[in-house]
């Protein structure tokens, strides 16, 4: 239990200060160490990640659940506090070395620099979750509907991935039967 | 160098800044962290900080914003950490911090109970079938959003692909990947 919750915080600890451009450039690493380390399988991972989805706030607090499966409340807790603390406590030093120095065109020079990586592994997270989640038709056609949707209009994304579900569901419930 | 620190004093905690309590920022965030249901976070930031309370001018946020998302870590949650700071101290930028990611955190703890002790209904692995092939397409369109201005430079889109290239085929850790890429994108992007 206690080694569990030590290998969560290394695990949750290190992705949270790799997380550059925000917590999804991490959803690769992430499915394979929950794999490799944890054997949580890539469909469940992809499960939770998109019942995340539906949550209010940052878009990545489904990695509670994963602590929680594993660890119980302490392991939500450990995961929560290891992801999240770490960045914070950097994030919060170099901003007031930021202040003191002033703007340089370092600071620039960095977001530009890291920018195209993070894009990068957005990518490489849409590839792994596609690959996990998209397995027949349905599937392929919800996805591409919800992308298209989203791309022309100012839909809410919670009610498009609800209606994904609801109308995934009764198409593969019905073409079941045939 | 002491004008400096004064400079930077001054600069944190101007006499003009309204100064919340540690409960307003924490109660304020956690309005957002509730109702920001489908994203869009940083905008209900904007308008909280710049608009609602005029915590911030627009200049002070977009120079925190650009902060928040040069570090690594969710831009939301920083630029609540940053601000809370600025505002604060350390307590602040836990109040705001924890306000911000409360309602989330508690919403997925009880939804991932549920999901985790769900019986093994075939209506209930569809509708999760569903929703991840939607979350696919989000997720999609979230990463075309981002990256569509970056498409029009080849440097970009060379950077975009060899990261992809690395991450997905070749399958290296992360870090590896940073490694590589990190030092090379900031050669090619250092100040002139």
């Amino acid at each position: 239990m206690i080694s569990t919750l030590i290998q969560l915080m290394m695990t949750f600890g290190l992705l949270s200060l790799l997380a550059v451009g925000g917590g999804t450039a991490v959803l690769p690493e992430m499915q394979i160490i929950l794999n490799q380390q944890f054997q949580i399988d890539h469909m469940k991972f992809v499960e939770v990640y998109s019942i995340g989805q539906l949550a209010p706030g940052p878009n990545m607090m489904m990695v509670i659940v994963f602590g929680f499966q594993l660890a119980g409340l302490a392991g939500a807790l450990t995961v929560l506090l290891s992801f999240f603390l770490p960045s914070s406590i950097l994030c919060l030093t170099v901003g007031r070395i930021w202040v003191r120095i002033g703007e340089s065109p370092w600071r620039r020079a960095v977001q530009n620099a890291l920018e195209p990586i993070s894009i990068g592994l957005m990518c490489s997270g849409v590839y792994a979750v596609a690959k996990a989640a998209i397995n027949g038709p349905v599937s392929i056609g919800l996805a591409l509907a919800v992308l298209a949707t989203l791309l022309f209009s100012q839909a809410n994304p919670v009610y498009l991935i609800l209606a994904s579900g609801l109308i995934g569901a009764s198409l593969m419930y019905f073409t079941s039967f045939t | 160098m002491a004008d400096l620190v004064q400079g930077a004093q001054e600069h944190r905690a101007p006499a003009d800044l309204p100064r919340p309590s540690l409960f307003e920022l924490f109660w304020q965030f956690m309005i957002i962290g509730a109702v920001s249901f489908g994203g869009g976070i940083i905008a209900y930031e904007q308008i909280l900080l710049v608009e609602k309370k005029k915590w911030l001018d627009l200049d002070d946020f977009m120079a925190t914003l650009a902060i928040s998302q040069t570090m690594p870590g969710l831009n939301s949650v920083n630029m609540a950490v940053l601000t809370g700071d600025r505002l604060c101290g350390v307590p602040g930028a836990l109040a705001a911090g924890i306000g911000l990611i409360l309602p989330g955190a508690a919403f997925v703890l009880i939804v991932g109970i549920a999901y985790l002790a769900k019986p093994d209904h075939p209506i209930a692995d569809l509708l999760l079938a569903g929703i991840a092939a939607g979350a696919t397409g989000l997720l999609a369109a979230i990463t075309y959003k981002i990256g569509q201005t970056h498409l029009q430079h080849v440097i970009s889109c060379i950077i975009i692909i060899t990261t992809f290239v690395l991450m997905s085929i070749f399958k290296l850790p992360l870090i590896m990947v940073l490694l590589i890429m990190a030092p090379i994108a900031l050669f090619i992007y250092r100040p002139k």
